[in-house]
Formats: structure tokens, C-alpha cells, sequence
């Protein structure tokens, strides 16, 4: 489902809402909340606290349509920053809450635990942004456990094109553990919508 | 990407790999080149690994180049190579860093794979998120206050249809409404569903002057013509593709009306036979959004759950409003017991009081005898009592009027006209 969304669109709906149009902010909801959702309950692993995050990015975003920057890439991709950030600034507080009431974990406990949650929800946002024949091959080969031969005649392309998808989607997958993440600042450092 | 290195050059340094997770059918590769003399290893003869149990026999592993054990790494680290391939890229993992590097890290990209948790958002958030948005900055172009059930029903169906498979768009639904007296069916599917109800909104759209679905120069159609009209101008069985246009002119209708002013609520939709004010007929349109979600949840087997109490008020309100000309229509084609006392328009006239109980349940007051009566407590003659989901199941005639389970007292035949009067509202 890695739908593209056109520069285009992109541009219509930022005019839309900097406008006010409450119609827009519906259409914006239904295109993003499943994303928005599934990368704060990712991170925080919490359905309240992915609704409280969802309120918040949306929040912001209608409050502030005019900080999406079409130069830094799509509308999709801004979506996403914003909620891992949220997430993110989310997740140090109920950590710092936690250790204040209970004084368990460390500082240490908490980065890794922040810099396992971004990896995850910065895999997700991977997963559903590449393009859909690597995104169909991945889930052939991986859900469905089918083998590459399998995939490629599922697929109806080459055993050498299905190695090249399986290979290339993975590839894509692993630069979740190695970009810098959004939000993994030093403790007590974020900063909020 | 680790860029391509010579061949077997780089040895040492590979780091001990452990293997990716077992595969699900570890069958042995019969596709791999019979040219190639499989290199058997004697030491898998040796008695200690023939008496382990459970180990599948030692495959038969591939000569294979450098350039095809690199391009394996992915299907290697998902478990997708025949037993033979598994194993000549694990041998060759051995000795080759640049690959070895990469394999690790492939593997750890599979742990990052997983299934996607249950995709249903609340249906309520949305409205929650919305409501928190537009108190945070009140919109220059609101959404109306009457359009919000149909917004609301839309986003709903559109959400379960994102959910749902390719081929389940092809799955029957059987289509109930209550016509000549009885709940009559017809066949379609998912994507048949769809269809209708874009052919239908399309009466919307197009007393707004929006773009009708049917083609320009349509001549005035019933819900049911249009529908027809649409099914047999298809080439091919409706599939998936229909989504998009069915929501696109659901945007469309939404933010045409926002834009619209005050008096749009008051514009006239014609349905042939009949006509209501904008504001009633997205409100009708909402609920049979709602109704064919709901067919459409049971095919699938998707749970669905009735709208909001406020927006579950406004369907049955709406209904309630409805019944005392569809008693006289049914009254002039003998359907219906004659009216006992005309009372002059406006005035108060021998009423049911309709009792919906649960959530958007309230008290109705039907006037019984015309529709210009207006209904009154004092002038009851009969009372009704039901639950809110089953009086909108009964207004869709998909439970016929003996089925529906009702608290009666009073007038019998009050009671009976009405509820048939609520089943005669239903059609395709």
C-alpha cells in the first residue's frame, strides 16, 4: 500500500489547511492517522498514549501547516518526523516519571530503550514508504514464508529479480539501525509539539 | 551497500554468523543446476550426524559464483533459499568479510520485520482528534454541524475498506430491503456495494452541481435505476478500483458543502419519487453508508459497530419525521388503515409514541392520521418501545415488521401500520 502521495496533493492540502478548512483536516486525518497511530503505539507501545500522541500531531499540525517544507520531502515524511519526535518526548517523560517514583532504571536504561523504540518505529515508516514491488516481495518471502523461486512466480518475475528485491527491500530495512534518529537528543532534551 | 569486492580474496574476519530463523519448509533445492556436481561432504556420512534426530538430510549444496551467493543474502537472512543455497552461503560467509558484513546486518533488518498489529484505529478517535484540532484553532471553512454523520459514516466504511483484501472485495453480500410487503435480497459484492452507494450519492452531488458519477445529461433516476444504471454500464465485475471514486466524491460532496453558505442545507434532492431538504438527505445518505458497512463487515467478517449515539439520534429522528407520510402513502394504496380523525394542519393530532431506547434513543410522537398532523403526548394511542439499532435495522427492512422485537401497548393497528410504515422507508 506504499501509496505515493503527489507533490501535488502535498501542496493542495498545506493551502487547504493553512486556509482553515475543517473538510481538508478530515481528508488529512483519514490519509494519516493509521500512520501516525501505529509509529507513536510503536514507540510507546500504549494505545491511550498513541491517542494522546495522535491528538498532539494533529494538534500541531493544523495549528501549523506552514512548517511542512515541500523541499525537505513529502508530507508523508513530515507526518512521520513529527510523530516519532512526539513519541519519543512521550516515552522520556513516563521513563523520568517512572524513575522518579519508583528511582529503578538509569540514565543509560533509558537511551537504549528510547534508541530501540525510534529503530522500530523508524523500521515501520521504512517498511511502508518503499517502493511496493520491494514492500511485496518482502511480505511474500517474510509473511507468507513463501521461498525466493515461490516469491518470484507469486510475483511473476525472475528468481534473479526476487533475490534482487528480497536483498534490496532488506537493505533499505537496515538503514533503520544506522541513520541518526530523530528525537535520540540527550536526556532531558526534546522538544515538543 | 558494501561495495562489490574480488571473489574469495578477503578471508579471515568473518565474524561466525549464526544462521537466520529456521524456514518453514526446509525441503532440499531440486531446481539447482544439474550441471553442477553437488559437492558432497563426507563428513556428513559419519554416524554421529545421521543419528541426530530431526535433521533433514544433508542437502546437496550448489557451486555457486560470488555474484549469486551476494545476491542471495536477502532471501538467505529471511529463510527463503533452498537447504543447498543456505548452505553454500553459509560456507561462504566463512570466508568472505564484505559478505559476511552484510549478511549480519540483513539479519538484524529481518528482526525489524513484524507483523502489523491489529490496523482498526478507535473510529471514535477521529472525531476526538478533529473536535481537539478545531478547539485548538477554530476553522475559517467549518464542516456543518448536519454534515458531520455522513463525514463521520464515510471515514468508517473507508477505514474497514482499507483494511480488507483484494479478494475480499468479491465476496457475495446479500443486499435486504422490504418491498411488496416482505424483505426482498439481492446478490452482489463488496465492490458491487460500493458501486451503489457512489451511484447513489451521486443524487447528491449532483443537485450541488458536482460531477455525477452516472455520466452528464442522466435523466432523474430512482436510488434503485441509478444503481442498475451504474451495474450494467461496467464492463467487468466492480473490484477494488472502485474505492477511490467512491471516496474521492465523498471529499468532494464534503468540502463542497462547507464552502457552500448558510442556505445549502435547504436545497432540494430529488430521488424521483421523492425529495428532501440537503441537510436530511446526507443525513439519509449517512445512514446508508452505515447500513451497507455493516453488510459489508458481515461478509468480510469485520466487526462493525452502530454510529454514535448523537449521529444514531439524527437516523432515527429522521425516520420518525418520515413516518406519517409513508403512513399516508400506504394509507392511499390500502396498505394501511384509514385515518380515524383529520385534524386541521398544524394542529395536534391521535399519535404512537415511539420509545428508542440505548444509545441516540429518545421519544417520538408519530401523528397517525396525516402528515400534517402534528404528533402530541396527550393524543397517544399506542406506544412502541425498541431498541435503537433494531428500529434502524427495521427502517433498512432487513428485519420485516412481525420480526421486529418490540414492547407493544395499545392500538393494534396503530402499532402495526407504523412499524410496516418504518419497513416501507427501505429499498434498495
Amino acid at each position: 500500500m506504499a501509496m505515493e502521495t503527489p507533490p501535488r496533493w502535498d501542496r493542495k492540502m498545506q493551502q487547504r489547511l493553512a486556509r482553515g478548512e475543517a473538510a481538508a483536516l478530515g481528508e488529512f486525518y483519514d490519509r494519516f492517522a493509521s500512520l501516525v497511530h501505529s509509529l507513536a503505539h510503536r514507540v510507546l507501545d500504549d494505545d491511550d498514549a498513541a491517542d494522546q500522541v495522535t491528538r498532539e500531531v494533529f494538534g500541531y499540525i493544523w495549528e501549523n501547516p506552514d512548517d511542512y517544507d515541500p523541499k525537505q520531502g513529502n508530507m508523508r515524511s513530515w507526518v512521520a518526523r513529527l510523530t516519532q519526535r512526539q513519541a519519543v518526548h512521550r516515552l522520556r517523560q513516563a521513563e523520568a516519571t517512572a524513575y522518579a517514583e519508583t528511582g529503578q532504571g538509569s540514565a543509560e536504561e533509558l537511551e537504549q530503550k528510547v534508541r530501540r523504540a525510534s529503530v522500530a518505529a523508524r523500521a515501520d515508516y521504512i517498511v511502508t514508504s518503499m517502493p511496493a514491488p520491494l514492500r511485496a516481495a518482502l511480505e511474500l518471502a517474510y509473511f507468507q514464508r513463501r521461498d525466493y523461486r515461490q516469491t518470484a512466480a507469486d510475483l511473476g518475475v525472475t528468481e534473479d529479480e526476487a533475490r534482487r528485491r528480497l536483498r534490496l527491500g532488506l537493505q533499505l530495512l537496515s538503514s533503520a539501525n544506522t541513520r541518526p534518529l530523530e528525537g535520540s537528543s540527550p536526556p532531558g532534551y526534546g522538544r515538543t509539539l | 551497500m558494501t561495495g562489490a569486492n574480488g571473489d574469495a580474496d578477503d578471508v579471515a574476519r568473518a565474524p561466525w554468523i549464526p544462521g537466520p530463523r529456521r524456514s518453514a519448509d526446509d525441503h532440499a533445492d531440486l531446481t539447482a543446476d544439474p550441471t553442477v556436481a553437488p559437492a558432497t561432504d563426507p563428513a556428513a556420512q559419519t554416524p554421529d550426524a545421521a543419528a541426530e534426530a530431526d535433521v533433514p538430510d544433508e542437502p546437496d549444496v550448489p557451486q555457486l559464483t560470488h555474484r549469486v551467493l551476494k545476491s542471495l543474502l536477502g532471501a538467505w537472512a529471511l529463510s527463503a533459499c533452498s537447504a543447498g543455497e543456505t548452505r553454500a552461503v553459509e560456507d561462504h560467509l566463512t570466508e568472505c568479510a564484505p559478505c559476511a558484513e552484510e549478511a549480519l546486518r540483513l539479519r538484524d533488518a529481518v528482526a525489524l520485520l513484524h507483523e502489523d498489529r491489529d490496523l482498526d484505529l478507535d473510529p471514535l478517535l477521529r472525531s476526538r482528534v478533529l473536535e481537539n484540532c478545531l478547539g485548538r484553532r477554530p476553522a475559517r471553512v467549518p464542516v456543518p454541524e448536519w454534515v458531520t454523520p455522513y463525514d463521520a459514516e464515510t471515514a468508517r466504511l473507508d477505514a474497514l475498506l482499507r483494511d480488507i483484501g483484494e479478494s475480499e472485495w468479491h465476496a457475495p453480500v446479500r443486499l435486504k430491503w422490504y418491498e411488496d410487503e416482505r424483505v426482498t435480497r439481492r446478490k452482489t459484492t463488496v465492490a458491487g456495494v460500493i458501486g451503489h452507494l457512489l451511484a447513489v450519492d451521486g443524487l447528491v452531488t449532483s443537485a450541488l452541481g458536482i460531477k455525477d458519477p452516472l455520466g452528464a445529461g442522466v435523466p432523474e433516476l430512482s436510488p434503485t435505476e441509478r444503481t442498475e444504471a451504474f451495474w450494467s454500464a461496467l464492463d467487468r465485475p466492480p473490484n477494488r478500483a472502485l474505492r477511490g471514486p467512491w471516496r474521492d466524491q465523498t471529499h468532494t460532496l464534503i468540502r463542497t458543502v462547507s464552502f457552500a453558505g448558510r442556505g445549502v442545507g435547504d436545497l432540494t434532492v430529488t430521488y424521483k419519487d421523492f425529495a428532501l431538504p440537503l441537510r436530511d438527505s446526507l443525513l439519509e445518505r449517512a445512514f446508508e453508508c452505515w447500513v451497507h458497512a455493516d453488510d459489508i463487515a458481515n461478509a468480510v467478517a469485520y466487526p462493525y459497530a452502530p454510529p454514535s449515539g448523537a449521529h444514531l439520534h439524527g437516523m432515527i429522528d429522521l425516520a420518525a419525521r418520515l413516518l406519517p407520510a409513508a403512513l399516508a402513502g400506504r394509507r392511499r394504496s390500502g396498505l394501511a388503515a384509514p385515518a380515524r380523525h383529520l385534524v386541521a394542519a398544524g394542529a395536534p393530532g391521535r399519535s404512537l409514541h415511539l420509545e428508542v431506547e440505548g444509545a441516540g434513543g429518545g421519544h417520538w410522537y408519530i401523528a397517525l392520521d396525516s402528515p400534517a398532523a402534528v404528533g402530541s403526548p396527550d393524543l397517544a394511542v399506542a406506544q412502541v418501545a425498541m431498541d435503537g439499532v433494531e428500529f434502524c435495522q427495521l427502517v433498512a427492512g432487513h428485519i420485516s415488521p412481525e420480526e421486529a422485537a418490540a414492547g407493544q401497548d395499545g392500538d393494534r393497528e396503530a402499532i402495526r401500520d407504523v412499524l410496516s410504515a418504518a419497513a416501507s422507508l427501505s429499498r434498495l
